[in-house]
């Protein structure tokens, strides 16, 4: 049970929160003008790293804020929020 | 009734005044208050508690705590309880149990008993309460922290109980909780350490009903301490598992904790100093010393003083050459380790210490490395965990021995739980395998309940020998949860039955009930699957609600529809962008069917959406939709859109909604709200009014899913039982019929509308459901738009939804039947067309139908396919998915 | 406004064991019902000008309360607030909320049904929460006039330490189950089986 840190409520347990996988993957400006390639890459591909990865979490059960954190997979340890 | 000879005149924490009955293998016994099952044992001479669970080898009482590896013990009376160490069973009165040789045996009726499990924080919680965790613990609480200290005894003290020591006090102070008889098992990421406390075991059948019998501490820690020990360990040498063999700190416990002579002339082996106090106080209780036995070439000059002015004899550079007896250690041979004459002892009791290995379980669970540890003979933590942990306590030092040469590898154990001998690993090693954590496997050493707590190193260290390698270099197996067994009723506690997972019930919920609506599962709610009548069945009740619904008027709580109001300036903005259609056009008093769908064009949910202001919106969703549709929109709005001025509420329980539906609807309607123009004209299909509702105020909405004239009254969650009871007395006149989700389920698919979860899957396109009509073509993008040009989303052999009519219009086809395209099955493997998402008995079509997922299913309207049921292909014909009043005629009344 | 007779609150219907584990707790527990209060959701940008005007305070530190006459705000998030007044006070705050907003976007929706409340009293009260809360309760972290939304019983709560206990807002649909809980989690206190 990892404790959270909610920029707004502060640690709380990982049961009160929605995993959002990785942060940083906008939705296109245009996808009508993307190729089909280009498309599912944004649909499909994500990276999987052993380490640090930055991901998204919503705090569903409190203040229902989205935000980023940077996890290491390896220890679940929060090294950046 | 046997006398307990092994009881020590006087000494120990046992209350001598409290005699304890129980009863062993069929017979009866006596012990006293502070026993374990195990010291009562040996209070009354028995050491051999079962047989071994693969060789059927004679067992004996080994240690004296949670690392017994040989006397389990099943648990008959107050109530059955399989596997037990007897050595963590405290001793009640009218306790009966009995010797296991394996498996034990699981309850065959409920456990009375309450289980539980409960939340705490502190700044320090320290595991173990023996003197470093006492120190500790009173240190971080004068500090003013928050403390928490837990330990498996029933008493604090830890290694002070077994040498008879004094306890230090724990300063008395609010803030300093000391959990006994606890035993944590889990340490998991941010110092959450989850324990188990036995309340009241120890109480057997006087254990009062109204307290939980075991409770699950959660415990959530800024630092934890581990305070936990060390648990001896044996040697591996013939023969080391009779009966009478015994860890030598447990010996010690045995005379000074609980005043019991494990034995009356005893043998003693070590690797270490340690064994030599507990050769002193056996001695000094009554026990003859036969010999101590020290492996390491000149002992310990200081301890043979003491020993010496006991006369007891010493030999230093000695170890077990033989062990005599099968039920019981008869007699033991010494040798010196470089030959020399033996010596045969007469003992029935033969104490080993193999060194001791600190207790890193929970370090280890924590993400913390272990170090081996020359000095020690044993691994270590080596302060390298990311959590905020400290590892406090002493150690002892000695000389790391694995095993003894000569006799028999095949009875030379390491493992005695599992039967794992020298001989297994040398198996093992003879395989070519080099891993520990192969040898685990290969072997099963360390795998039985008690997870090698007495056995890890030793086999660790066996491996090592066998393989020529450094045992530092080859470590242990991989420590896990839990620490010791917990009972699943512990950890199911009180979230069992109806409180597994939250019941949601509407403000309806209890005339439902009344009316003996059976309830069928929608997400976490109860809603009423359907009303029989006197002597009906499912059946007969849904086809006598439909045909209500198709004929006449009937009435459903429909109060479980996911709502939520979008409000602000860009909410018509915010729509547009998540639902597939447009609805930025709507009017005020205007209402549209929706379809949202995921980047990747798949259907996530639809409902219908309501502008009730300029800029505001009421949107549904289906019932196990709403809170994910709800997050859905505020993941747009936050992480992808934040400029737009929308705010989006869940008000799902701040409406109650009464659906009203038939031919018959309108009257009904008229009858509640007299002010409202219910007309044709001034009432059009798909829109809203505001409406006082038999005196209660609400909105009034032309929704139709059933295709019938139908009407969705909302007013306040508390004016749902009025508004209810207001509809059937406006009804009584027509007859009004209430039904439920299955009659709902009918009348949607004969008129082939969807159900988000059921027809679908998260594979399927609005287009696969026919549903492109509510796909704009007008908007620039949408939420999935992108992906209707892929080319696997504009295949032609996609499923598409259709209906299916089997030729037996009495055949009901299940949910999740295949579709084939024979009418005999081919060689497996059988391509299959779809699969059946809906079926049901018809009044309207006076047959069964069913809604299919069906490849290219569009195309193929017409065509005659197969669904396997055992070992019958059942005749369908594929039709449009729209199977009543296709033209829409109905809907207007 | 006169409170039409009609309505029925979503734990009536438990009134009755709700005050049997009052009764029998002797004191260490106290539990009943609050319906009908006023609750309206706040949205809005709480450095807008329109923060100012709303005549009631917000609070701006996460999990805390203002209170202004018989009305109190409870923070749920950085811009969303739960205004609790006394019963049939909805259309009084909510007409006088929206207009101080201007021209500035702010979003007052009525959802006095959606939840209703419990109070909890007693010195056993925490002990009770914890059997399936688990935020920390203890004075030290969580004093008079702080709130949380989080989870209680696996039911989506909010808890707002409110003298002379807690009040808990739950969801109606999942109000019975919540009262189920309690009340089965009160046997320790009650000596009365469920
Ligand atoms: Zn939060």
């Amino acid at each position: 049970m990892m404790l959270i840190p909610c920029p707004w409520c502060g640690p709380r347990n990982e049961s009160e929160f929605h995993y959002g996988g990785a942060a940083g993957v906008a939705y296109p400006a245009d996808p009508g003008a993307l190729s089909d390639e280009e498309w599912a890459r944004y649909l499909f591909f994500r990276d999987n790293p052993k380490g640090p990865f930055e991901e998204r979490w919503s705090h569903s059960a409190g203040c229902r804020r989205w935000f980023t954190l940077v996890r290491d997979t390896v220890t679940n340890e929060i090294v950046a929020s | 009734m046997t006398g307990q000879e092994f009881r020590t005149d006087r000494g120990g924490l046992v209350d001598r005044s409290r005699p304890l009955r129980f009863r062993f293998d069929g017979r009866d016994y006596t012990g006293y208050e502070g026993d374990t099952l195990a010291s009562a044992l040996l209070a009354n001479g028995v050491h051999r508690t079962g047989a071994s669970i693969r060789l059927g080898r004679p067992r004996g009482i080994f240690s004296a705590g949670v690392e017994e590896p040989n006397a389990l013990v099943q648990i008959e009376e107050p109530f059955p309880e399989p596997m037990l160490p007897a050595t963590t069973v405290e001793l009640y009165d009218g306790l009966v149990a009995r010797g296991l040789g394996g498996r034990g045996r699981l309850a065959d009726r409920p456990d009375p008993a309450r289980y539980d499990a409960i939340h705490a924080h502190c700044d320090v919680l320290v595991v173990g309460a023996g003197p470093a965790g006492l120190a500790a613990a009173s240190a971080a609480a004068s500090a003013g922290g928050r403390v928490i200290v837990i330990d498996d005894q029933p008493r604090p003290g830890g290694s002070l109980l077994g040498a008879g020591s004094p306890v230090p006090e724990l300063p008395p102070n609010p803030e300093l909780r000391l959990l006994t008889r606890t035993t944590a098992f889990g340490y998991y990421d941010d110092n959450y350490v989850v324990a188990v406390e036995r309340r009241t075991n120890h109480l057997g059948a006087n254990a009062p009903a109204h307290l939980s019998r075991e409770r699950i501490w959660r415990i959530r820690a800024r630092e934890v301490v581990l305070a936990t020990g060390a648990h001896e360990r044996s040697l591996a040498f013939a023969d080391n598992d009779r009966p009478g063999v015994m860890l030598a700190g447990a010996a010690r416990t045995y005379v000074n904790r609980y005043g019991v002579r494990p034995g009356r002339r005893a043998v003693v082996m070590t690797t270490n100093d340690s064994a030599y106090a507990a050769a002193l106080d056996l001695h000094a209780a009554g026990v003859e010393i036969a010999a101590v036995a020290d492996l390491r070439p000149g002992g310990s000059p200081a301890w043979a003083q003491r020993c010496a002015e006991r006369g007891i004899d010493v030999l230093d550079g000695h170890a077990v050459a033989r062990v005599i007896g099968e039920d019981r250690v008869s007699a033991v041979t010494l040798r010196r380790k470089d030959g020399g004459p033996a010596r045969d002892l007469d003992a029935d009791l033969l104490l080993v210490s193999g060194g001791w290995n600190p207790v890193a379980a929970l370090y280890s669970q924590a993400g913390g490395r272990l170090t081996y540890d020359e000095e020690l003979g044993a691994f270590r933590p080596d302060g390298s965990c990311r959590q905020a942990v400290t590892v406090v306590g002493t150690h002892t030092p000695g000389i790391a021995v694995w095993t003894l040469p000569g006799g028999d590898p095949a009875t030379a154990f390491v493992d005695l739980q599992r039967d794992v001998t020298v001989a297994d690993l040398e198996r093992a090693t003879g395989t070519g395998m080099r891993s520990v954590e192969h040898v685990k496997r290969y072997t099963t050493a360390g795998t039985a309940h008690d997870q090698g707590k007495t056995s890890g190193t030793l086999t660790s260290g066996v491996v090592a020998g066998l393989i020529g390698a450094e045992i530092g270099e080859l470590g242990t197996t991989t420590f896990r949860p839990p620490y010791a067994p917990v009972s699943f009723a512990a950890l199911a506690g009180r979230d069992r039955g109806l409180r597994y997972d939250p019941v949601r019930v509407t403000a309806l919920h209890a005339w439902h009930e009344a009316h003996g609506a059976p309830f069928e599962n929608v997400g976490q709610w109860k809603r009423p699957w359907y009303y029989p009548g006197d002597g009906e069945d499912m059946v007969t009740a849904v086809l006598r609600e439909c045909r209500a619904a198709r004929e006449g008027v009937a009435m459903m709580d429909a109060s479980t529809l996911g709502k939520i109001e979008v409000g602000g300036p860009d909410a018509a903005v915010l729509l547009d962008r998540l639902y597939t259609n447009m609805m930025s056009t709507l009017k005020v008093g205007a209402v549209r069917y929706g379809v949202m769908c995921r980047p990747d064009g798949m259907v996530l949910d639809d409902g219908t959406v309501s502008r009730l202001a300029e800029d505001r919106f009421l949107v549904t969703t289906t019932t196990g939709n709403a809170a994910a549709v709800l997050d859905w929109m505020e993941e747009w709005l936050q992480t992808e859109w934040p400029e737009l001025r929308v705010h989006c509420t869940s008000v799902t329980e701040q409406w109650a909604t009464v659906a009203v539906v038939g031919p018959r609807s309108r009257e009904v309607v008229a009858a509640l709200s007299p002010g409202l123009d219910v007309s044709r004209e001034g009432f059009g299909f798909m829109t809203w009014r505001d409406a006082v509702l038999a005196g209660i105020p609400g909105r009034v909405f032309r929704i139709s899913f059933s295709g019938e004239l139908a009407y969705e009254l909302n007013v306040s969650w508390w004016d749902a039982a009025a508004l209810w009871d207001a509809v059937l007395a406006a009804g009584a006149a027509h007859g009004i019929t209430p039904y439920g989700t299955e009659t709902m389920h009918v009348l949607r698919a004969e008129k082939g509308y969807p159900i988000i979860g059921q027809d679908t899957d998260g594979t399927v396109t609005p287009y696969d459901l026919g549903l492109g009509w509510a796909v704009s073509k007008k908007k620039p993008d949408f939420v999935g738009k992108r992906s209707f040009s892929r080319a696997d989303t504009s295949r032609a052999d996609r499923k598409q939804l259709v209906g299916l009519l089997p030729d037996d219009g009495r055949t009901l086809l299940p949910e999740g039947a295949h579709l084939v395209e024979t009418p005999a099955l081919p060689e497996p493997p059988v391509p299959t067309l779809g699969h059946v998402t809906s079926a049901y008995h018809s009044a309207a079509l006076g047959r069964t139908f069913a809604l299919a997922l069906v490849r290219g299913g569009r195309d193929r309207i017409g065509e005659r396919v197969f669904a396997p049921l055992g070992d019958d292909l059942v005749p369908v014909t594929i039709t449009s998915s729209v199977l009543y009043d296709p033209e829409g005629a109905r809907r207007d009344g | 406004m006169a409170e039409p007779t009609t309505r029925h609150s979503p734990l009536a219907g438990a009134a009755d064991r709700l005050a049997r584990v009052t009764d029998a707790a002797g004191g260490a527990i106290a539990m009943a019902e609050v319906p009908f209060l006023t609750q309206l959701d706040l949205r809005l940008d709480p450095k807008g000008p329109a923060a100012a005007a709303l005549g009631v305070t917000l609070p701006t530190h996460a999990c805390t309360s203002a209170r202004s006459g018989d009305v109190d705000v409870l923070w749920l998030g950085p811009d969303e607030w739960l205004v609790v007044g006394p019963p049939g006070a909805a259309e009084r705050l909510a007409g006088q909320l929206r207009p101080a907003a201007g021209s500035e976007h702010v979003s007052v929706v009525d959802v006095s049904a959606q939840r209703t409340t419990l109070l909890l009293s007693g010195p056993r009260v925490r002990d009770l929460l914890a059997l399936g809360c688990a935020i920390d309760l203890h004075p030290r972290s969580f004093g008079p006039g702080d709130c949380v939304q989080t989870e209680l019983a696996h039911a989506p709560v909010v808890l707002f330490r409110r003298d002379p206990g807690f009040l808990i807002f739950v969801r109606a649909s999942f109000a019975a189950h919540l009262a189920d809980w309690l009340v089965d989690a009160s046997v320790e206190y009650t000596g009365i089986p469920t």
